[in-house]
């Protein structure tokens, strides 16, 4: 087992572990935390996985922008703890953790079985200025599509984020 | 050596797993947005290790665009919440049965 395996596998047991922490905490900005730290972890298996500008953005838009703007909502809005019985609660979690089990155990003999053989990862890096060449010259058409979905989001948040409109002065309710 | 490309994707499907699991069983708004932040993370976890397997730049220029649906999503996701939240006053799925009979 080599160097970049034993990270890997480190990298691996951090994420999953700290997401799991994540989904089931009762209070959501403890939740938020511990999903900082599995982005982070995220963004070293990026790196390592030979991706250095999508580890920065993971860092960036995911652990920096994402979260921080959850944490604002967070706070803005106040949230009363929903009681919750146990049963309803097994109610809840039942069918989730039938889906998520089923999935991983269609994973799991996926990689027992292994149809394509043992393929290693080797080590490599495409750098930044590699991977924008690629992506201007294949996908600059995307691109402008997802700065226009950007702009649509923009402009979405904003109407629906707006404040309550004030009727004009001189007018009332009735005449509006 | 890193690791086995199953490796890779059985890591992006627990990822995935535990996002859809938050997303179907919890109650709180923000809680089901989460659960879909972690799915799309878990996505990109899969077409990043794809990327290196076949030495493609293929996968990695999708995450990009992966993120900026990411970020969409999430502004107008939380812009809804706060909007709902200001009509009923609740962040709670279970509260929102306006039209029940």
């Amino acid at each position: 087992m080599s160097f970049y395996s034993v990270i890997f596998y480190l990298l691996a047991i951090i994420t999953a572990i700290a997401t799991t922490l994540a989904v089931t905490r009762r209070n959501a900005v403890h939740a938020v935390v511990y999903l900082i730290i599995s982005f982070f972890g995220t963004a070293l298996l990026f790196y390592l996985l030979g991706a250095p500008f999508l580890a920065v953005l993971e860092v960036i838009i995911y652990a920096g922008a994402i979260m921080v703007l959850f944490l604002f909502i967070i706070m803005m809005i106040q949230i009363r703890p929903a009681v919750q019985t146990w049963a309803t609660a097994l109610k809840q979690w039942l069918p989730a953790i039938i889906l998520g089990g089923i999935a991983f155990g269609l994973a799991a003999a996926m990689v027992v079985g292994d149809p394509g053989g043992p393929i290693q990862l080797k080590p490599a890096m495409a750098g930044p200025a590699e991977l924008g060449r690629f992506l201007f010259q294949q996908y600059w058409f995307p691109v402008e599509i997802a700065s226009f979905l950007l702009l649509i989001a923009l402009v979405g948040a904003l109407y629906l984020g707006r404040g309550e409109r004030k009727p004009p002065a001189g007018r009332t309710e009735e005449t509006r | 050596m890193i690791a086995p490309f199953s490796h890779v994707l059985l890591l992006a499907v627990i990822l995935f797993g535990l996002g859809a699991a938050c997303a179907v069983a919890r109650r709180n708004l923000i809680m089901i947005l989460i659960g879909v932040e972690i799915m799309l993370n878990a996505a990109g976890l899969a077409f990043v290790g794809a990327s290196l397997r076949w030495q493609h730049l293929d996968g990695q220029a999708f995450v990009i665009f992966l993120f900026a649906i990411a970020a969409s999503e999430v502004a107008v996701g939380l812009a809804l919440i706060v909007y709902l939240h200001r009509r009923t006053g609740s962040v709670d799925a279970n509260r929102y049965n306006l039209l029940k009979g």
